[in-house]
């Protein structure tokens, strides 16, 4: 007989069943149970097939240190591949598949290849196929080996949220160590986060009879209890998975099957590791039978989910604390033999079914074998931290050693393993005092490897390495543990060799004649255990990792028909209505030209410069003379960097002696800001001047036009419109339905335009108005794809495309500051250097192409021949077709030897070769008659 | 990842911080002459010592420039002091 349920004890309910499958036939379980404890319980011992071998395969041990049940998983609808059938808890509906097997893991057709094992020794692939080429062989080989399948269906809503937190002590597990650190931290005020990876907190404590004199259930609960109500958190079912630079611990918090675990980036004053220990594997022949199972694995199985794993147990644990785990699993009534004294190699005798062990020159009669060659302190947390290790020769483990100030391992993880000295401890590191000396003296004596059986004595059971292959390997002279691993894959399985590594380790040492210490150990690297990549992707992707501003206005844009696409960060109106938008761009340029364009600027900035120091603050900021501007008015500029570069522009307008609002490109807005701020702060005293960002709080509607004044003054404003009364560059503070309201007379069309700004909950009703009025006189909202052509046509700049990271404001026309602004600006000085007076600039220019020829493409260079071939003097910024003028027109940026208006130029694009002329950078208005009108 | 101290706001995650600069660096008076040398060094000479350093860091969501003190080499955050004139 194999696994059974026993009739009480564990932490199962047993009023209740789940159903559910695995490999296609139907079992019943608990709540509570994990898939593997319920597969157990109903006798099922083969749970998989090994990676290389197909060797059947049952659970090791019954959490995460397993490494052989591997499933995939298939509930709802929904299928997730590779889950650990031991850590996976056991839902109603699950159907389960082995993953390295087919049709089951009981009766797999490649089962066979395991005959012709003595042809695949490590190395194998490394050696056999290497001629003539890998890659032939490959495809063929992957489809062999490895675990589960995808099936590419993907999970909806399977996405890690992702929080960042922080606490003063952070304690990794939530064994007797744990809890106790937990509640003495708690109770001294600190704020304590407590997590384990179990859903149920007390780790291995449910395999002792009494706790203080209390059932271990009860002082878990009084525990978790006393820690909560001391103001600690407790996280159950997270796993503490990685330690990264500057005390984060990376934390996974499982939520349940189907949805992605929730990603906990923990910032941690403290650190306490209560992580625990688990058993190291003896090594002997046929060690990987199904049945063969770590001792303290099936002793949580039995006190956690009341599985007892065999009628029939044979015993091989050299080490003090076995007896404890013995006395439980006989008290839950198996029959067990203790093997001691092993001198000879042991061997599993059966096949699929194991029918007992030869060991010391006898057989044992039994169902099931269990091993513990001593415990190992769970120290994965602790290397992550860049702790040290001692290997202690009594306890015959590595414990951790010197290690950073903020993080000590207590109770078993510290190889304190006896429940009293691990409380003791606990309470005592809490408070940053030494631990009292241990009462209980544990030991460990562990059977030695032995190479030379007849059978194979297994090392990794997940990748197949046995002890011959290490004895290769040693062989071959691959007797670095990093060579080791590398050349043979023992350890670097999906399980990073949890149980392997000290299995391999007491290998090459036994192999070599050295100690363990002697042979060293392997990098632990996090994850601790397999976590889904979404982990890391979590929220960052489409509009969470690059979220666009929307506009006020958005609902009107689309109940318009507005095609929205991102510009400069923002979701924008691109044109509107359906069609080709070629037409239908062409047809708004047309509109705005001849009557009005309407359309949303709100992206503008709107950052508010106020004080006493505002105008010098300003004029320090801007290129331009900012001084001399009076109020009520508005002057177009830029902002350089301190390398003289222009970095934006926009306009400026001076409501008060001490107001000002900066008016920058849509897409600079944050960054304006924060070189705003740090001008203030690093650079002015900050007492003098406030800036403050409003371009969320006001939206604009900017008309263009030759009726833009008409339909402004349908608008009710109360205010003059005349060019004579409200000229050009002039700026108007009114009111608009009972609202402040602000009327800028500026444009980025060269047509009479007008900004009005509202605080943005009235944006609706003031673009509603507009619009209505607008259509009595032709006029309609336009899309940012036809202001692009608009300004063009004018020959605005837009910095960044028009510009680039040399480009200074002479090149773009604006030479008069940098010769005559007396007073300090940003910039000035690099205005100033021998590349900035440089005769040899690219000069910001337009150009005209033949008649009937096709427009110019961006980018494309301007090419001039030299004596070694061709070399580049600028190239094209912005290029489209005019509707305005019937014609196609470009911008540019040309070094200045070229730039003269009436120059020819060859200008190359992907191998061919036109002919264009230089012009001025302004193909409409060029007087600004229209724009003054 | 570290976590920083905002004058402010207090304790922070290092990410809602933003580096501005070397502390201690004056701008050059540029209304009277400055030297090619002294601008450069001005605009692009960091001592980036190895060890201690004074940096002006910013909390962007308060907004608040300050000066972080802290080591380059171990990452420890020495200490940090508000950058207005009236803080001392």
């Amino acid at each position: 007989m194999t696994g059974t349920r026993v009739a009480k004890g564990g932490l199962i309910d047993r009023s209740a069943s789940l159903n559910f499958q695995f490999d296609g036939k139907s079992y019943k379980g608990h709540p509570g149970d994990t898939i593997a404890s319920a597969l157990i319980a109903n006798g099922v011992r083969i749970m998989g097939r090994s990676f290389k071998y197909h060797r059947p395969r049952g659970a090791w041990s019954g959490w995460f240190d397993d490494p052989n049940a591997i499933f995939n998983i298939r509930l709802g609808g929904d299928e997730l591949t590779n889950c650990p059938a031991t850590t996976t808890t056991l839902e109603d509906g699950m159907e389960a598949r082995s993953v390295n097997a087919f049709p089951s893991a009981k009766f797999d057709i490649k089962g066979g290849l395991d005959r012709f094992h003595r042809f695949m020794p490590a190395g194998f692939y490394y050696k056999m196929f290497m001629w003539p080429d890998w890659h032939l062989f490959e495809p063929s080989i992957r489809k062999m080996a490895g675990l589960g399948k995808l099936d590419g269906h993907e999970i909806e809503g399977y996405q890690s949220d992702q929080i960042h937190d922080h606490c003063d002590l952070l304690v990794v597990g939530a064994g007797a160590a744990g809890l106790e650190a937990a509640r003495t931290a708690a109770k001294s005020g600190m704020s304590v986060v407590l997590v384990d990876d179990h859903r149920t907190a007390g780790g291995s404590l449910y395999q002792m009879a009494d706790v203080e004199g209390v059932c271990p259930s009860d002082w878990v609960h009084q525990a978790l209890r006393e820690i909560k109500a001391a103001g600690g958190r407790v996280l159950p079912g997270a796993t503490a998975y990685g330690i990264y630079d500057h005390r984060l611990v990376a934390i996974a918090q499982e939520r349940g099957f189907g949805l992605a675990p929730l990603l906990i980036r923990m910032r941690v004053g403290r650190c306490l590791l209560a992580s625990g220990a688990l058993d190291r594997p003896v090594t002997f022949a046929d060690n990987d039978r199904p049945g063969v199972m770590s001792l303290n694995g099936a002793a949580d199985l039995l006190a956690r989910y009341g599985v007892l794993v065999g009628e029939r147990l044979a015993v091989m644990a050299p080490h003090a604390l076995a007896a404890d785990q013995v006395a439980l699993l006989r008290q839950g009534g198996a029959s067990v033999e203790i093997v001691e004294n092993i001198e000879d190699t042991p061997e599993a005798l059966g096949g699929k079914r194991l029918r007992g062990l030869r060991a010391n020159g006898r057989t044992y009669d039994c169902d099931t074998i269990l091993t513990s060659a001593g415990l190992m302190p769970v120290v994965h947390l602790w290397r992550h931290a860049g702790g040290k290790l001692r290997w202690d020769d009594t306890m015959s483990c590595f414990v951790p050693d010197s290690g950073p100030d903020w993080i000590e391992a207590i109770g078993a993880a510290n190889g304190t393993f006896e429940l009293e000295d691990a409380l003791a401890e606990a309470q005592a590191k809490v408070g940053l005092s030494a631990a009292p000396a241990r009462r209980f003296a544990y030991y460990a004596t562990p059977p030695l490897p032995v190479a030379g059986s007849m059978k194979r004595q297994w090392i990794d059971l997940l990748h197949d390495v046995t002890l011959k292959d290490i004895a290769l390997a040693a062989r071959e002279n691959y007797v670095s543990v990093e060579h080791l691993k590398r050349y043979t894959t023992w350890g670097m399985a999906s399980d990073q060799g949890k149980t392997s590594n000290v299995a391999g380790l007491s290998a090459m040492a036994a192999i070599q004649g050295k100690s363990i210490p002697q042979v060293g150990t392997t990098t632990f690297r996090p994850p601790f255990v397999p976590v889904p990549l979404e982990l890391y992707r979590g929220v960052h992707k489409q509009q969470q990792n690059h979220p666009l501003k929307r506009l006020a206005l958005e609902p009107q844009h689309r109940s318009a028909g507005a095609a929205m696409g991102e510009y400069g960060g923002w979701l924008r109106p691109g044109w509107y209505g359906q069609g080709e938008p070629i037409d239908i761009v062409n047809r708004e340029v047309l509109m705005a030209r001849g009557r009005a364009g309407i359309f949303d600027g709100s992206p503008l900035g709107k950052i508010e410069i106020l004080g006493p120091d505002a105008e010098a603050f300003v004029n320090f900021i801007y290129y331009n003379t900012i001084k001399t501007l009076k109020p009520g008015f508005i002057r177009y500029g830029f902002m350089l960097t301190e390398g003289g570069v222009v970095y934006d522009d926009g306009v400026i307008a001076r409501v008060d002696d001490d107001r000002f609002i900066i008016s920058c490109s849509s897409s600079h807005v944050d960054g304006v800001n924060a070189l705003l701020e740090g001008w203030r702060q690093d650079g002015h005293d900050p007492e003098g001047v406030f800036v403050h960002d409003t371009t969320a709080h006001w939206s604009t509607v900017t008309i263009a036009g030759p009726k833009a004044r008409e339909i402004l003054g349908g608008l009710d404003l109360a205010m003059e419109l005349s060019a004579g009364e409200f000229p050009h560059m002039g700026l108007r503070e009114t009111c608009f339905a009972g609202r402040p309201a602000r009327v800028a007379r500026v444009s980025f069309t060269g047509d009479v335009s007008f900004e009005v700004s509202v605080p943005s909950s009235l944006a609706p009703v003031l673009w509603d108005a507009a619009i209505a009025i607008g259509a009595r006189h032709g006029a309609g909202p336009i899309g940012l794809e036809a202001l692009s052509i608009l300004r063009a046509e004018k020959g605005y700049v837009v910095i960044g495309r028009d510009t680039d990271g040399e480009t200074m404001p002479h090149d773009l026309g604006f030479g008069i500051p940098r010769l005559k602004k007396t007073a300090a600006f940003v910039g000035d000085r690099a205005l100033h250097n021998a590349h900035a007076s440089r005769e040899e600039r690219r000069h910001f220019i337009g150009l005209d192409v033949p008649e009937g020829s096709e427009k110019l493409a961006n980018g494309a260079h301007f090419v001039k021949k030299t004596k070694d071939g061709f070399a580049s003097c600028g190239y094209v910024t912005s290029s489209y077709d005019s509707p305005t003028l019937g014609r196609p027109i470009a911008l540019g940026l040309m070094d200045a030897s070229l730039a003269r208006e009436g120059t020819e130029v060859e200008v190359f694009h992907l191998g061919e070769t036109r002919r264009a002329t230089v012009t001025r950078a302004c193909f409409f208005d060029p007087d600004g008659e229209r724009l003054n009108a | 990842m570290q976590r920083f101290t905002c004058p402010f706001c207090g304790l922070r995650d290092e990410r809602e911080f933003r580096f501005s600069g070397e502390a201690g660096k004056t701008r050059p008076d540029t209304t009277r002459d400055v030297s090619d040398q002294q601008w450069r060094d001005y605009l692009f000479a960091n001592r980036n010592p190895m060890g201690a350093a004074r940096e002006v860091w910013v909390h962007q969501p308060c907004q608040e420039y300050f000066i972080m003190e802290r080591d380059t080499v171990t990452m420890d955050v020495i200490g940090h002091q508000q950058l207005r004139k009236d803080a001392e």
